[in-house]
Formats: C-alpha cells, structure tokens, sequence
C-alpha cells in the first residue's frame, strides 16, 4: 500500500464514474471498440484446443515466480549484467521517475523517445521528464493521441479508446499533423510521417518490457506498429523500466505468455512484432543498456495471499474489455493507470493514499473477468477480500450487524420477517404490488427502478399454515 | 431421499410464490419437501459487501440447519454460489453440505434427471441467465433446457444474454448511476424480444430487471423460472 | 511444480497451408516456388526495386537474376539513412516460421542481418524454407540456436489496432511483407 505515482483515484468511484456516464459520445465509443475486441477475442482463444491448459500453466509460471521473487531478481540482475546491461532499483515511482531522469540527463539528451509503457505512466516519468526540460515523444498511435490531446490514457491496451476517428482527425489537425481523412489508415500515415525523423534522430529510446527472463537477463516487448523497434534498434541509449513482477523464470516460459497475451489483448493470433533483447549486442541496437526495476508497492501486494494473485497480470486488458462497468464509464473514472477490474484489485494493494478504497466496489462481482483472464486471476475473489478492510461507512456498518444479528436466530428472524410485512402493508394497499419512491437508503434503489413490495404472508406463515 | 428446501431470505418475504413452486414442481415429480424452520440467511450479501465477520454466523446456522439432509435444493443461483464456493473456506467442515447443496435446475436435471416436468405456460419467454449462475454455478443449459420442455411456451433467444444486469447486490446502491446504465440496457434487449416475460434463476437480479422494466412500463414481466415450471 | 498440459508439439495436416492461410490474413503477399525457381520469383517480387539490401549470408544465387544494385551491410554498416531512402526493399532469410500464429522469427543470423535492417525500409522479403516452418510457438522458440541473440517476432506487416479497435496494416515497420516459400 506504499505505493504512489498515478495509480491512486483522487475521487471515490462512484462521484468520477457518474459525471463520466452522462457522455454520449464517450459511452458509444467504448460500446462499439469493447463490443469489437471482444468477438474478435473470442474468435481467436476458441481456435486454440489447449487454450484451459495454457491459462493454468500461465497461472503456475507467475505463482512461481512470486514464492521466490528475491531469487529471481538477483538471478535477472545477474544475468543481465553479465550481458552488458545496467541494472538499477527503485523502490517507489518518485525514486523510479528520478533514476531515469538522471539516466537521460547524463546523456545530454533534450528529446526521448518512448515505447507504450504501462510501468512509466505508473511512475509519472513524463512528468519528471519535462520538470527536467527533456522532452518525451511518445511513439505508439494512440499514446501520442492522449499525449496531443492533453488527455490521460483511458485503457491498458488502447489509451485512447474512448476517442473515434474523428475526434483523433481533429486532435491531428490541431497540433499539425494532417490527416486527408478520418479513415484510419490516413491517421496512421499522418503519426509515421510525424514520428519518422524523431525515431531516425533519437539518441536514447525509454522502454517498459512485457515480460524478463531471470535466467538469461531478456526483456520482451510486444507491440504491433513498429514503433517499439525503432525505439528498441535505433538509438545509442535504451532505458527500460521494469516491475519487478514482469519476471518469468525460463526463457521456455515465453512459449506460454506468447500465445496467450497477443490472442487475450488485441484478439490476434500473434501480434506484429514481438522484440527480445539480451544486455547489448555489438554492432546491432543500443550499445548502452539500463534496466530500472520498479517495486512502488508490488512487495506490498505480495505480502497478502489472497490479493498477491493481482501480480501475474499481464496487462492484456481482456478484463477491461469484458467489463460492463468499464465499458459504461471508460478508465479514467478508475483514476489509476490501471483501470477496470484489474485496477479495482491492483490500485487499492499498490496504494492505500486518496480514493483508492472505492474502487474495490467498481463492481457487479459478475465473474466476466475472470473469465476472460488469461492468467486466471480470480478478480471477484480479491474485490470480495479487499471489501473486507474497509473502510465502511458506519450506517451501513450498524445495518449489516444488526441484520446479521437478527438473522442468526430463528425467533429474531421470524418475527423481523413478521413485522417487515406489516409495515408494508399500508404501502402495498396504496400502491399495489410496487413502489416508485422509497426513503433514504432505498432512495438510490428506486432512483432507477420501482421496488417490489412483500405480499400479505411470509413464505414460513404459508408453509406453517399448509404443510405443518 | 430427503431433500430439503433453502428458500433463502429475500424469497421468504418478498417473492414467497417462488417457494411455493419449486415445493409444487418437487411433490408433482413425486419427491417429498422439508422446510426446515431453522434457516434464514446464506450470508452472501454481508460477505460480498465486506462484514464476513457478519455473515459467518448465518453461515454456521445454515451449515448445522442443512447437515441433515440428503439434498438442498434453493431457487437462487447466487445463494447456492455462496453456500458452494465460499462456505468450505468459511466453515470448517461445511464441505460436504456445500457440496449437496443445488441450485433448482441442478437438482431436476442433474440429481433427479428431469427436463420435463409436466409444466404448460402458454407464452412468449425470454431468459437471462444471471452471473452467478452462468459463471460460478456453470448452469448452463439446464434452465433453458426445462423451459424448453414446458408445453405452449415459446423460449425467445435474448441478445446479449450472457451481459450482467448492473444489480450486483449492494452495487445498485452505492454505483447507481451505472447500475442504472447496465439495467437500461438490458432492459431494452428484453423489450426488444418481444417476450411477455422474462425468466431468470435469480429473484434478486429479476427484482432489479422487473423494477427497470415497471419504471418505464414496459410490457415484458419478470418471473422466477420455478413458477414457470410449477405452472399447469 | 508447474503443470504443462498445454501442446508442445502442435501438427497441423499442412503446415505450409496454414502458414500461407495466416500470413494472407495479415496482409502478407505469399508466393511459393522450388529452390530452382527462387531466383526467378524474387525477381519477380523485385520488379521495379532499383536498390535492395541483403545482410552478408543471403546467398548471391537468391539474387541471381535481380537487376538493381544490391546494398551489403559490410565491412562498413550501412547508414540509417540508406536504410530509410525512399524504394528499399530488403531480402532475409529466417531463423523459423510458425504456421499457427504466420509468424517469422528473425535471430540475427547471417541471412537476416542487424535488426535495423529488416525495420527501416519500407519493404521486407522473407525467404521461409518449407522445413523451417513449425507448428506452434514452443516448436519455434525451442528451435532457436541461442535465444540471447536479438530476435524478433514478425507476424505480417506492422499495423495498428489503436483506433476504435480496428486491425489497420502500415504504420512505422516495412508496410509492405513479401514471405516466399521454397518448397523442398
């Protein structure tokens, strides 16, 4: 929980979710982009017969890594030195935004080039960055969409879902880049011409990775545009910022995670381009390598064995794309770089600061999501656990034990059944069957739908009176 | 064999007609029904909204209550995903009860063998599956497969079906602005069926769904599949 | 202890069928041709190409009845901008094919050359050997001689799903992928 940097809600839930419900336009862009990832998911995991077994040995490979995280790191940070790489620690995201912004400063660089990072949007490195006077181009399509507009990226996958085409054309066209048409393949042509120089120029390229591997000190990064390996391949200098959860303990455990993240994310077969890299290699990409490992509350998490599960996330967002509550509200109503059902578990045990406590009630429990996980993280389980901290509010606090107090025993609850029915009575002779206003606390009840109201006997009361 | 029913709470007080049919189908069947007085609540909505500390005791009297019996069956599909998949971690030694403990299509289908069961409901039906059912239960299609059977009704495919309602029990409360969103939604998929009535497993979610369809007087009613089946 | 069930040894009935099946499903041109007709078809391919590049193990007889200038990257590497002038293609090899997934997965090997050379050009021809081409993912990862060397997953030409979550091909890796398949 002693996380910081951007995964804590500044606003509860459900305050930030309902201003964001009353957009429209916002709500039919999520519909038709969620509704469309969805099938094509669906589509490519059914094609796949061991699809079960891969899930659970996904599961067993990062529950593996967890029971012996230190091990591995030391073994990761072993092997990637001996490889010619720089590997340093960070324990939170401001320690983590200030390394790296020492790191490019020592370069004398003015401009960075980014690859799509989940893991530098969590530490707020842009930010630092530009305090420093450097400037971060971000390179992947849609994180230079959310960086034009000004915005903050609203998906895990696809930061800026909740824009479509035309709203992307205008954002183009207000900061000089010309698109013919709103058709996306002449945005994605406007974004190449606009990045072409800066990636052929830049002398040092900032990374995440997708995943590490322990034994040999590899990093992988799976993208789809190319821009991962420009930034990968083209600079003098590669920084990577790593979580210290991104750790797979064999290079043979790749073979698991890259059939099912490219077929959970983006509902391909396999993505366009998938780069692995191994300290520095001569003569080919960065020849000055620094992998920066990042706890920012991940040892936290850890410590809890029911929530630790939240871990083996590999940011695919097939969570959020079966979400019904994403899909009505978008990410930034979750204000955490995590958004959605797997944010409503990681921010929380990542961070106990602002709002945090809100989202693990960001949810029906309706089990879509762990579904969809393709490392079987039984979100609903940890949402459920993590409501068992509180904070409550004490009304509802003194309402569920003094339910719970009736209902345990046979008398109390018999005659608190009694007297529910009676007092329903005057309301059920002048309404008949249902109710359109009801009092506070019901009050949020009937704001969207009538109540039914108890009929004249009890279940019991017919049961005593016909069968005993 | 001894089967018992677990009625659950929210069906003793406000939608005790559903008790009353899954007794009327079980005894038509031939089986004969136990009450016992004991029970109350499975503790689902203490645990779900964070008082496990609360629920623990309704789980304890639920696990002593039904001990005895050789089979439980409860028109709920989330009270019966409570008792299965929450109780053994909860209550030491509620494994075993957990374990008898059906949903009713569960029950028909699985333990007694039956999808007809000589039910006649001359109308136009839509189902939803509800989540719990769909995704911790797995009903799958037991519920459609007794609707199936059930003489004059005619079972209309829903369109996104499988999508949650937005009830999620005290989530209608403390989000009920998406829960109103979620709610609308499905309520225009129903509407749009043409059914006269929507079926599901769960009187919680049709609570939820039938005040969102009352609210804006649409013609589609919600009713609990148990009185469908007890229907002749 | 983790359990693997899952496929190791995947055997589709054909596996150059599907390979071609998932590359054409990509947006990737695929021609096939006998070791005799390679040099004709690349040819072919490279109609209209006035300058290519080939990393120092393409052999000159894939090259053979090819009429522009072919770049070399050695003994001095060839400049980014080389790379990034307008009309060049490059001609590789590759380490392995999976035919599940239409992926070619380069390892720097001498027929494949530095990274940058299969990313700056515009235009990227793969020669894929028919016994090159696996099944699934863990054939191909487990056929590579040294999985430190850099290596690269391509799976069709580079594209974007970044707006409304719709497969755009083109952005900033060779828009265009040529996959030829020498059947032995």
């Amino acid at each position: 929980m002693t996380g910081g940097g951007n995964i804590v809600a500044r606003r509860p839930f459900p305050a930030a979710a309902k201003e964001k419900l009353a957009d429209a336009q916002l709500r039919a862009n999520l519909r038709r982009a969620t509704h469309t990832i969805r099938d094509k998911r669906l589509r490519v995991v059914a094609e796949v017969p061991d699809w079960e077994a891969l899930r659970v040995a996904g599961a067993a490979i990062k529950d593996d890594v967890l029971s012996r995280l230190p091990e591995l790191l030391e073994q990761f940070e072993a092997a990637a030195t001996a490889a010619g790489a720089v590997v340093h620690w960070a324990r939170d995201a401001a320690g983590a935004a200030a390394l790296v912004t020492d790191l490019v400063r020592a370069t004398g660089a003015t401009e960075v080039v980014k690859v799509k990072s989940m893991a530098t949007q969590e530490i707020g490195l842009n930010e630092e960055l530009e305090a420093a006077g450097i400037a971060a181009v971000e390179t992947d399509l849609a994180e230079l969409i959310v960086q034009l507009a000004g915005d903050t990226p609203s998906h895990i996958l696809v930061p800026a879902i909740h824009y479509n085409r035309s709203q992307i054309r205008d954002i183009f066209a207000r900061n000089g880049l010309t698109a013919l048409t709103d058709d996306p393949p002449a945005l994605a042509e406007a974004a190449r011409r606009h990045l072409r120089a800066k990636f052929l120029s830049a002398k040092v390229a900032i990374s995440g990775a997708n995943f590490a591997v322990a034994e040999s000190g590899t990093l992988a990064v799976v993208e789809s545009e190319g821009n991962g390996r420009m930034c990968l391949t083209l600079p003098e200098t590669l920084i990577s910022v790593v979580g210290i959860e991104k750790l797979v303990p064999t290079f043979r455990d790749l073979e698991v995670f890259l059939q099912l993240l490219p077929r959970s994310s983006t509902g391909e077969r396999m993505n366009p381009y998938t780069s692995l890299w191994t300290g520095v290699t001569p003569g080919d990409g960065p020849q000055t390598v620094h992998v920066v490992l990042v706890d920012n509350g991940r040892t936290d998490t850890l410590a809890d064995d029911v929530g630790r599960q939240a871990l083996r996330c590999i940011r695919c967002s097939a969570c959020l794309n079966v979400c019904p509550v994403y899909e009505r509200v978008g990410g930034h109503a979750y204000g955490s770089v995590y958004p959605g059902p797997i944010g409503a578990i990681l921010s929380p045990q990542m961070s106990g600061e602002g709002a945090n406590h809100t989202l693990p009630y960001a949810s029906t429990l309706c089990g879509a999501c762990y579904d969809a996980c393709p490392v079987r993280i039984n979100i609903p389980e940890v949402l459920v656990h993590l409501r068992q901290t509180g904070p409550h509010p004490a009304a509802e606090r003194a309402a569920m034990r003094a339910l719970s107090w009736t209902m345990r025993s046979r008398r109390r609850y018999a005659a608190a059944l009694r007297a529910a029915r009676r007092g329903a009575a005057p309301l059920r002779w002048v309404t008949g069957g249902t109710v359109r206003r009801l009092p506070w606390p019901m009050s949020a009840w009937t704001a969207a739908r009538d109540a039914p109201l108890p009929p004249k006997q009890t279940f019991r009361e017919w049961w005593a009176r016909e069968r005993s | 064999m001894k089967i018992a029913l677990f009625v659950t709470c929210v069906n003793d007080l406000v939608f005790p007609d559903t008790g009353k049919a899954v007794v009327r189908v079980l005894e038509r069947l031939g089986h004969t029904v136990e009450f016992p007085a004991g029970q109350s609540c499975c503790g689902q909505m203490h645990a779900n909204s964070g008082y496990r500390a609360e629920a623990l005791p309704l789980a304890r009297n639920f696990v002593e209550t039904f001990d005895p019996y050789d089979a439980v069956v409860a028109p709920s599909g989330s009270c019966v995903a409570m008792v299965r998949d929450s109780y053994p971690r909860l209550v030491p030694g509620s494994a075993s009860v957990a374990g008898r403990t059906y949903e009713l299509s569960e029950l028909l289908v699985d333990v007694l063998g039956v999808t007809d069961v000589g039910a006649a409901f001359p109308h136009r039906v839509t189902y939803h599956p509800t989540c719990h059912g769909l995704r911790m239960l797995r009903l799958g299609d037991r519920p459609r497969a007794l609707l199936r059977a059930v003489r004059g009704l005619e079972l209309i495919d829903l369109p996104g079906a499988e999508e949650c309602c937005g009830f999620g029990g005290t989530f209608a409360m403390k989000n009920a602005g998406v829960s109103g969103a979620m709610l609308a939604d499905k309520c225009d998929a129903i509407v749009d069926t043409g059914a006269e009535y929507v079926a599901a497993v769960d009187n919680s979610c049709l609570a939820h769904i039938g005040g969102g369809l009352s609210r804006h007087d649409a013609g589609a009613k919600p009713i609990h599949y148990a009185g469908i089946l007890a229907a002749s | 202890m983790v359990p693997r069930e899952y496929e190791v040894a995947r055997a589709p009935d054909d596996l150059v069928e599907m390979l071609v099946d998932r590359l054409v499903d990509y947006k990737a041109t695929v021609r096939r041709c006998s070791v005799e007709g390679l040099g004709g078809v690349l040819a072919e391919v490279l109609a209209g190409t006035e300058r290519i590049v080939a990393p120092s193990g393409v052999p000159e007889g894939w090259l053979s009845a090819y009429q522009g200038e072919v770049l070399r990257d050695e003994p001095r590497p060839l400049a980014v901008a080389d790379l990034d002038a307008p009309g060049v293609a490059v001609v590789t090899g590759c380490a392995v094919a999976v035919a599940e997934t239409g992926t070619l997965i380069l390892d720097a090997g001498p027929d494949q050359g530095r990274r940058a050379l299969t990313l700056v050009p515009d235009h990227h021809i793969c020669v894929v050997h028919s016994g090159q081409i696996v099944g699934g993912v863990p054939q191909a990862l487990r056929r590579l001689a040294d999985p430190t060397r850099p290596l690269t997953l391509v799976s069709g030409p580079s594209a974007t799903s970044d707006i409304e979550l719709n497969r755009v091909e083109g952005v900033h890796g060779p828009r265009r992928l040529d996959v030829v398949i020498v059947d032995r």
